[in-house]
């Protein structure tokens, strides 16, 4: 087999014992990038010549006799909205073309003080606003099932990076979905962790209030481990849990006995694809035989979560947005009359149209006069939504729903149509409103052969529960085993 | 018709901690621009604030001092607005829910003491600094400032005329230095201020709309600015002509405001909860533990020193109004046991000087030991009252002891009863006209003999003794 299509356990394992170097490993997927790249479109920003420099330090330390840590020495990608020092980061948006931050985000640090290799920065919706990884301001990244099809979004270059074995794990970040859909949309394992649970320092901030970094893995195996190496309290970000962390790996567990699933009916109704409702509800039915019990339940706030997500995120988006003004940083219109010429022109250049949309409703929402209206009862609508969750679990382990109401569509097809291309994340909002951890996973193909996704939700901080869930459904099927190219 | 101006004031005060608001970087004034700023505090993508705890407790002694009710629950908005200053675009300060609430300050006033309502404190980050002058079309951004925690003290609009916003404004500041947490320096902006002002006729049939103005940079440009603004509106009332709700700007070159823009131009904040901080949530332990710690404030201090110095209640007023004179007048008044002499020379010499030299109490060059020495060489008779003031002079300018001055210049008052008959008899010689106009009754003939005697010995004749000389002689 060759070295690039092996998860990053299996990578890590290997390295660690000496059977490869880190050299073979990181040119073999240098290789595989250089053959698979030109059709995916994954990478804003690859550099290998120093990816292989930092693959001979990593053999170095390990001729010295250094001991890896856990998922060390691995070449990686990061979405091009986490702060590299002196690597760009855009954003995917020509405001931020020439952003190379001074400092590394935490998780970068993290990663990087594992001597983790980072290829490069993938493709993303500009400033994360999307969910086809199209309103990016530099490319479209293709689906590695179908690559006239989108990877979904907004983190759609980490998502197919993995699946196309362009990298053995990514970063990616999720504010409605930005994680969970992708990684629906492209079979692989995508997890947005409780809010709180990784720092947030150095992400450039969508929505401060619902972002969220996580991983983008082959398997859960690997989603466990990359969340022992990212997860944590960060004197950098008062908004991260302080707590103990616990070992996910402990979570890996192949037995579900006993828990209790709930399935909510909001999640199967009008709007989600019967092929992707019958794979859930097989994938329910199959955890039921390996010993759960699961119930139909209501979450009856769910119709409002897409309304107050898109005022909340974008209300905070608004403000977020505001320093790319043509001061301080990023792009500045090149001809201007005055001050305030200058912030009507780089701002009108500099942002693409989906931006700038969210940008103008947030501004309304918080505007005098209609803060009470929106903003406001956006928040109560996210109190209640926050509650419905809570009741649920006082009886439930986890929830589990669809992903995404449909498989990977065609490029182009909801671009023009703001609404539609909304709904795609209708399953996946209300998690981040309530700031609940939520992991999705394959569980079975469409009729065209394209992956679709299960969503297990579990309670704040009990991401152990959702991987023990997802652990014992990958033990006993297969689904992850696919590759994009064996269809 | 009787008129009444309404003045509430805003204002703006830079916290003394070493660090800043959200980030590590230093608060020192007059550093290079652009040499204390970091990421965070110029709003690089992807950064979070943290906040300084200090910075809360000394918005929560700030509170305190102004007699607030602290809050259990208080949060941090954003208040987003366009300004090259301003690097995140929007300002990290508190709306709905202020740490501080419903507070007061006691003013004296022509008419007797007045109570001026706070309406609340809020903490929030200053802004950086813009520099316009000889970079041609070009202004440059200095975001040394941009961060520097600050509280915004509100009051109700209590006082009546420029005056009393200007007692207001003394005592505030003395409160402010009191409790030592921020220096008060208008000069170097860490206090600001922002004035609103209106006028009613006392009828209620007639108001004017409110002025603001923005960032006063001393007191006397703020009381300047008040003293124009109440003759404007109090015209606008006689003359029924209309006012507008609008922000102006002193100009100090004219003596006048001039408007900047009206209401339908002002921002809109679209406030909203800063969603990169938690909440702040103080415990009743904390705030009282902050309450025990604070110092004797003004208002008490004026009341001990009536009662332990028997001061009269002016002397006691003028000598609280400073923390930095009120400690020195009490290390003076531990050495010297009168209180009042000691509290006539620090009102009278010391604070001419200060005034003079533009300098505070803090700046004085001598430990207030020197002070006292220089008391008791008066009362010893080693100095007369009229060398003292030679020797004060001295003290300022050099900082010696009084003691090192007298010796030094050879000060020491002529007591000796031989040694100044020498005298009076050499000046009785040669002004025998004055003694023939003394002799006829003209009795300012004395003053100037004695002038000439002081001539004579450089001022050092004890001028009792000397007096009593000449009397005698001139009697003979």
């Amino acid at each position: 087999m060759e070295l690039y299509r092996l998860t990053a356990c299996q990578a890590y394992d290997m390295l660690k014992k000496r059977e490869i170097s880190c050299r073979e490993l990181t040119q073999s997927v240098i290789k595989r990038i250089e053959d698979v790249e030109k059709d995916i479109d994954a990478y804003l920003y690859l550099d290998t010549e120093q990816a292989l420099k930092q693959a001979d330090k990593v053999d170095r330390l390990i001729a010295s006799g250094k001991e890896l840590e856990p998922l060390g020495g691995l070449p990686i990608g990061i979405k091009d909205n986490m702060c590299t020092k002196g690597m760009t980061t855009t954003c995917a948006s020509r405001m931020l073309a020439n952003f190379v931050p001074p400092y590394d985000a935490t998780v970068v640090k993290k990663l990087k003080d594992r001597h983790d290799i980072i290829l490069g920065k993938l493709n993303m919706d500009e400033f994360a606003m999307g969910s086809s990884t199209e309103t990016s301001a530099f490319k479209k990244t293709k689906n590695p099932w179908d690559i006239s099809r989108v990877p979904g979004g907004s983190s759609g270059g980490s998502a197919a990076a993995v699946a196309a074995d362009e990298a053995f794990f990514t970063l990616g970040s999720d504010t409605g979905g930005s994680i969970r859909q992708p990684a629906s949309l492209c079979g692989v394992v995508g997890m947005k962790p409780t809010y709180g649970a990784i720092s947030r320092y150095g992400l450039i901030a969508f929505a401060s209030s619902l972002d969220q970094i996580g991983p983008f893995t082959k398997d859960v195996t690997d989603c466990a481990m990359v969340l022992n190496a990212i997860a944590g309290h960060d004197a950098n970000d008062s908004t991260s849990a302080v707590r103990e962390c616990p070992d996910y790996k402990s979570a890996l567990i192949d037995d579900v006995k006993g828990l209790k699933i709930g399935v909510p009916r909001e999640y199967f109704g009008q709007g989600i694809n019967e092929e992707v409702k019958k794979a859930v509800i097989d994938a329910i039915e199959l955890l039921k035989t390996l010993g759960a019990d699961y119930e139909e339940t209501s979450l009856k706030y769910t119709d409002y979560a897409l309304s107050a997500y898109y005022l909340i995120a974008s209300a905070e988006a608004s403000s977020n947005l505001g320093r790319y003004d043509g001061v301080k940083y990023g792009y500045r219109a090149a001809n201007y009359e005055d001050m305030i010429d200058m912030y009507k022109k780089t701002r009108s250049e500099g942002f693409g149209s989906e931006v700038k949309r969210r940008i103008m409703l947030g501004t309304y929402a918080l505007s005098s006069g209609y803060y009470d209206a929106y903003y406001l009862k956006a928040l109560k609508v996210r109190t209640l939504i926050t509650e419905d969750f809570k009741k649920a679990f006082e009886k439930y382990d986890v929830l589990i729903v669809p992903t995404s109401p449909t498989t990977a569509f065609k490029i182009g097809e909801r671009i023009d149509n703001p609404m539609e291309m909304y709904l795609s994340d209708v399953c996946t909002v209300p998690v981040n409103i309530a700031g609940l951890p939520a992991l999705s996973m394959p569980c079975g193909f469409d009729s065209r052969g394209l992956p679709i996704g299960l969503q297990i939700i579990g309670k704040a901080f009990d991401e152990e529960t959702i991987l023990r869930v997802a652990y014992t459904f990958e033990k006993n099927t297969k689904f992850h085993n696919k590759k994009p190219d064996e269809r | 018709m009787d008129i009444k101006t309404l003045i509430g004031l805003e204002v703006h005060a830079e916290l003394a901690t070493k660090s800043k608001m959200f980030c590590s970087c230093s608060t020192q004034f007059g550093a290079e621009p652009n040499t204390q700023c970091c990421p965070i505090c110029t709003g690089m993508p992807g950064v979070l604030p943290v906040p300084n705890k200090k910075a809360i407790e000394y918005a929560v002694r700030a509170g305190l001092a102004l007699n607030c009710t602290i809050s259990e629950f208080s949060k941090m908005d954003r208040k987003n607005y366009y300004y090259p200053d301003l690097p995140k675009a929007y300002q990290i300060s508190q709306y709905d829910l202020p740490l501080c609430v419903g507070g007061y300050i006691d003013i004296e006033t022509d008419s007797g003491p007045k109570r001026i309502n706070i309406r609340r404190v809020h903490i929030e980050e200053d802004a950086g600094k813009l520099l316009h002058e000889g970079w041609g079309d070009s202004s440059l951004v200095d975001y040394n400032r941009s961060g520097v925690p600050l509280i915004e003290i509100v009051t109700e609009p209590d006082m009546n005329s420029a005056a009393e916003a200007g007692a207001f404004l003394d005592k505030l500041k003395a409160i402010l230095q009191y409790i030592e947490v921020s220096d008060c320096k208008m000069e170097e902006g860490s206090l600001r201020c922002d004035v609103n002002v209106n006028a009613v006729s006392s009828d209620g049939s007639r108001a004017t709309a409110i002025t603001e103005m923005k960032n006063l940079n001393s007191f006397k440009a703020a009381i300047k600015a008040m003293e124009y603004e109440e003759k404007r509106h109090h015209d606008a009332i006689v003359h029924e002509t209309a006012t507008v709700h609008e922000t102006r700007r002193w100009d100090e070159a004219n003596g006048e405001t001039v408007p900047m823009r009206s209401k339908e131009e002002a921002h809109d904040y679209r406030y909203f909860p800063e969603p990169d901080l938690v909440p702040i949530v103080l415990s009743r332990e904390y705030v009282e533990e902050i309450r025990k710690s604070l110092p004797e404030l003004p208002d008490e201090k004026y009341r001990r020193f009536i009662a332990q110095y028997g001061l009269p209640e002016y002397d006691a007023m003028v000598l609280t109004s400073s923390k930095d004179l009120a400690n020195y007048f009490e290390e003076c008044a531990a050495i010297y046991k009168d209180a009042k002499a000691v509290s006539n020379w620090l009102m009278g010499d010391v604070l001419r000087v200060l005034n003079e030299k533009s300098l505070s109490p803090s700046d004085i060059p001598f430990p207030p030991a020197y002070l006292a020495q220089l008391l008791e060489y008066i009362d010893e008779g080693t100095i007369s009252t009229t060398i003292a003031k030679k020797v004060f002079d001295e003290m300022f300018a050099t900082g010696k002891a009084p003691g090192t001055i007298i010796e030094e210049q050879g000060l020491v008052q002529i007591s000796d009863e031989d040694a100044l008959l020498k005298v009076v008899k050499q000046v009785l010689e040669e002004n025998e006209q004055s003694i023939a106009d003394y002799k006829a009754g003209k009795k300012k003939a004395m003053g100037y003999l004695v002038g000439q005697a002081m001539k004579l010995t450089k001022g050092k004749a004890n001028p009792q003794l000397l007096n009593k000389l000449l009397e005698e002689e001139l009697n003979k």
